[in-house]
């Protein structure tokens, strides 16, 4: 294939917008008759509401509303809820407590909505906001899980007792204690998975317009699904019926899950766009509110003890976590801390018995879900710095020991649900072992200390479940929704070709690497290709984009669609061309006859089908073609990084020397644009193992809650990374792909704290590894030195 | 009420704003030059750099008044007519973004680097230099890599000017 074909390095067709200025987020959006809302949030952890005075607000300048939750209750929009049922272990259904878009009776975090405000600009929705009075009595509340779990916990919602929201295991316990029975060696380690804020740089935003004479909502929002939105929004929220929604997710700022889920805000714009009887009403968060009210990552505290035998050989995993989903149940949090977790405990390793205890609780804090990775970073955490932690207890090499435990053989099915089905585990050590110059790291350590400097090196060898998923598997498991993907590909009567795709790009670049497959088949030029996404009004369905899905998922539905558009063209130009079927080839532009100079231009056939003038018996006119992709198995990328880190003693203040970073993602589409996500991926992995840390005090105020109280990586907390893959091929979707996206932010963790605490000597680290903490952590070391 | 009179890529433009209205305001909003970003409230994200007579300024500390009087260039007006600025090329060749956002900052706050250190820039320099914006995407690798790209053919173009 030419260059714009798999495997090229295309540039991307969307970037000249974004570079000129010309990118159209939701906020750049304006319409004719635009009001304002803003948000009266509490200022409390646990409140019960007593009273809203809006009498003095009402009465200032351009009001036009002022609506709270008992209204909007009134008015029969549904409560926000958590599409994945998950039972606990003695089969009862979780406990969900209710979550109205605004308060009724109790506010539950910092930030819940309580009223909205509407006006006719947003400096006079502001001003009123700030006189609407609220009369809360202040309850005690709860902000850590192991708190809320604790004999006389404030109660968060009566469905929940001891705040619990479900007591969930996966793998044989029985089995697993037998194991550990008769182990050679048992490792032991106590970890925090400390909670993050997922910050994309746009701010989450929605422009709600209500056409009153058809009665009609179209929302332009910042999402990842715009599909999922308006399915939720009318069958669950029961904003409008979904023919009366129109939802546009138009240039999206950066997603990392934060905007998967259906928020407060969506929900309210629209309903009081009618409310308030205005034609719009636009809201856009400002960092502050996207600090209290976008939904956070992670926040897991666990215990893990693994068996190994005489020789090494892992026999047995324990495995129990404590999850802290906040004050409600976010739209996908159940799935996250328990299939999208402990299904992956098993790492790269053979480990014939696994149990893991995962307990989810309530807590005066925001709500948890999905952040890049969703479950699998915590999984990789725990398991990394276990084979690490274990290696040097047992005394071997980091490297050997996972060599040891390596799987093989594929396909490989785990004790907890999982089933790999291809991967070389030992490659991608060998890629990144090599590329770090691993052997002479001795001598580089050497070096530091002669500047009176520490020095460690850590690796971690991940691995992931992408592509999320066979409907039918996760059906069972709980989800409410399936998640196939869809598309549909119109080749116009020019031979211009429109993909429409139910998978939503908010900077992974599907305009150029969906495009990239269809120049790969017909052999065009991917200037007279279009993707369209992101609109309900263009394309039929979508699942959305998260869980690196949208290659593996998104792309095999392209590519089912292009099968069917490549075998009726091929039908038409044989008919033209008086030749049989199985002989017509296309490629670079046109259309021939195997073996003979008759061909045809892609045009004059795509003219051809349209015209209708010589089509073979019976066929319809046209050439547009969809499908629907269900997989059929997750996909597992995997890989391994290697960190190598140097430490100043003196003041605690840790450098990235080097990562180096070994994936296999199977197929690859565009290198520049998979390298590109590997860096992001990367950064945030290594931003939550230095420094980022959604900090609350025991009065459930957010600390972290701006750029200047929340540390994120800048340029230069960063190194160049050297990132390569290796490739074995996903035998589950027609391209091979497993998919990109998150890796980078699953497997870094690990290796940058197994590193440091590689420098330290000792693993007594929590993560983040701030100055602060690192420094401590040398204290202690010198101090236990010392000691001994 | 502040009457405000500016140069705004090239073209002079007068309004009646009310006092406390940003730059950043202004500019979205009153002119519709939506590819100035907000992305934070406290000056530290850097997706609204523009330049104020030939300085990266972030538009969200300064007011329009204050503006008044001074020539403004966005990223709309950094090149123009449908061409684009080495730097911007340069952005676009290297991968130096993915969903944006950030972008215009990132490119305003490059050039101002560039005129202000010269074309010449070492990675430590570039990445100590960023340190008022934030991009969450790419890792920082790709922009780095654009920044000294685009460096070195701002360079080019300085010394042709020069002879």
């Amino acid at each position: 294939m030419g260059v714009e074909g798999i495997g090229a390095r295309v540039l991307r067709k969307e970037d000249k917008r974004f570079i000129t200025g010309k990118g159209r987020y939701t906020d750049d959006h304006n319409v004719q008759g635009q009001h304002y809302a803003v948000f009266v949030r509490s200022p409390h952890a646990y409140a019960k509401i007593k009273k809203i005075n809006i009498k003095n607000a009402m009465k200032m300048p351009g009001i036009v509303g002022i609506f709270d939750g008992k209204q909007l209750t009134g008015d029969g929009i549904g409560n926000i809820i958590c599409g994945w049922m998950v039972h606990s272990k003695d089969g009862s259904p979780m406990n969900m407590g209710a979550w109205s878009a605004l308060a009724t009776e109790y506010v539950r975090y910092v930030g819940d909505a309580v009223a909205v405000v509407v006006g006719e600009t947003l400096a006079q929705a502001q001003a009123a906001a700030e006189a609407v009075d609220v009369d809360y009595k202040v309850l005690k509340g709860v902000v850590s899980a192991e708190e809320a779990m604790a004999s006389g916990a404030p109660q968060l919602h009566p469905e929940a007792a001891n705040n619990i929201i479900f007591d969930w295991e996966i793998g044989d316990e029985a089995a697993t204690d037998a194991a550990f029975e008769s182990a050679a060696n048992v490792v032991e380690i106590d970890i925090r998975n400390n909670r993050l804020v997922p910050n994309p740089m746009e701010p989450r935003a929605a422009l709600a317009q209500y056409d009153a004479a058809e009665d009609h909502f179209t929302l332009h929002t910042t999402s990842q699904n715009p599909h999922v939105a308006r399915l939720v929004l009318s069958a669950f929220y029961q904003v409008a019926p979904e023919n009366k929604l129109r939802v546009i997710a138009p240039d999206v700022g950066g997603g990392f899950g934060a905007k998967i889920y259906i928020y407060p805000e969506e929900i309210v714009c629209l309903w009081a766009a009618k409310k308030a009887g205005v034609e719009a009403i636009k809201w856009t968060a400002d960092r502050g509110e996207a600090f209290l009210t976008d939904a956070h990552g992670r926040d897991h505290v666990s215990k893990a003890r693994m068996a190994f035998d005489a020789n090494n050989k892992i026999v047995g995993l324990k495995v129990e976590t404590l999850a802290n989903l906040g004050a409600y149940m976010s739209l996908f949090s159940s799935s996250v801390p328990t299939y999208l977790y402990a299904t992956l405990l098993s790492g790269q390793y053979n480990i014939p018995n696994i149990h893991a205890n995962v307990k989810t609780v309530y807590t005066n804090t925001v709500p948890v879900d999905a952040y890049r990775g969703a479950g699998r970073p915590e999984a990789t955490y725990l398991v990394e710095r276990m084979m690490t932690t274990a290696a040097r207890q047992l005394g071997i090499d980091p490297a050997e020991l996972r060599r040891t435990n390596f799987v093989r053989e594929f396909p490989h099915q785990t004790p907890v649900i999982m089933c790999y089905d291809a991967g070389d585990f030992d490659a991608s050590l060998d890629a990144a072992m090599k590329a770090s110059d691993y052997a002479n790291f001795g001598k580089r350590k050497a070096k530091s200390e002669k500047k009176g400097m520490m020095r460690g090196i850590g690796m971690s060898c991940y691995i992931e479940a992408c592509g999320i998923a066979p409907s039918a598997a996760v059906g069972s498991l709980g989800a409410g929704v399936g998640l196939w993907e869809s598309a549909e590909v119109r080749v116009n009567p020019v031979g211009t070709v429109e993909v429409l795709t139910g998978s939503h790009s908010h900077g992974q670049g599907h305009e150029t690497t969906f495009a990239q497959l269809v120049s790969d088949r017909f052999g065009l030029p991917s200037e007279n290709i279009q993707i369209v996404h992101g609109d309900t009004d263009k394309v039929q369905f979508g699942m959305g984009t998260y869980g690196s899905r949208s290659g593996a998922v998104g792309m095999s539905a392209i590519e089912k669609a292009l099968d069917k558009v490549e075998a009726k063209a091929k039908k038409i130009a044989a008919h033209m061309l008086e030749a049989a079927e199985g002989d017509i080839e296309i490629k670079d532009g046109e259309v021939s006859v195997k073996g003979t100079d008759k061909k045809l231009g892609w045009h004059e056939v795509c003219l051809g089908a349209y015209t209708g003038h010589n089509l073979p018996e019976g066929m319809e006119p046209g050439l547009k073609e969809g499908a629907f992709y269900d997989p059929t198995n997750f996909t597992f990328p995997a890989g391994c990084y290697i960190c190598e880190v140097e430490i100043d003693p003196n003041t605690g203040v840790t450098s990235i020397e080097q990562f180096v970073a070994a994936d296999d993602f199977g197929k690859i589409i565009n290198p520049m644009i998979v390298e590109g996500q590997v860096h992001g991926g990367l950064a945030q992995g290594i931003g939550q193992a230095l420094m980022e840390n959604a900090t609350y005090d025991a009065d459930g105020q957010l600390l972290a809650a701006s750029y200047m109280d929340y540390q994120m990586p800048r340029a230069a907390d960063l190194p160049n990374f050297q990132v390569s893959t290796t490739e074995t091929l996903c035998p589950g979707n027609p391209l091979g792909i497993k998919g990109c996206g998150e890796a980078g932010a699953i497997g870094s963790p690990p290796a940058v704290i197994n590193a440091i605490t590689d420098a330290l000597g000792h693993n007594e680290l929590a993560m983040p590894a701030t100055p602060q903490n690192v420094w401590a952590a040398v204290q202690a070391g010198g101090m236990k030195d010392a000691a001994e | 009420m502040a009457k405000v009179e500016m140069t705004v890529n090239g073209r002079s433009v007068a309004a009646d704003v009310e006092d406390r209205t940003l730059l950043v305001e202004f500019l979205r909003e009153g002119r519709n030059l939506t590819g100035t970003h907000v992305g934070c409230d406290t000056s530290q994200c850097g997706a609204c750099v523009v330049h104020v007579d030939g300085k990266a300024v972030k538009s969200c500390t300064m007011l329009a008044a204050q503006a008044s009087g001074s020539e403004v260039t966005t990223i709309e007006g950094l090149a123009g007519n449908g061409a684009l600025h080495p730097m911007q090329e340069a952005f676009r060749d290297n991968h130096g973004l993915q969903c944006g956002f950030c972008t215009p900052g990132m490119i305003m706050s490059a050039v101002d680097m560039v005129n202000r250190l010269g074309p010449k820039l070492d990675e430590a320099t570039i990445r100590s230099e960023l340190e008022g914006n934030i991009c969450r995407c790419t890792g920082y690798h790709n922009i780095v890599k654009s920044i000294a790209a685009g460096a070195k053919t701002m360079g080019k173009g300085m010394k042709k000017a020069a002879e």
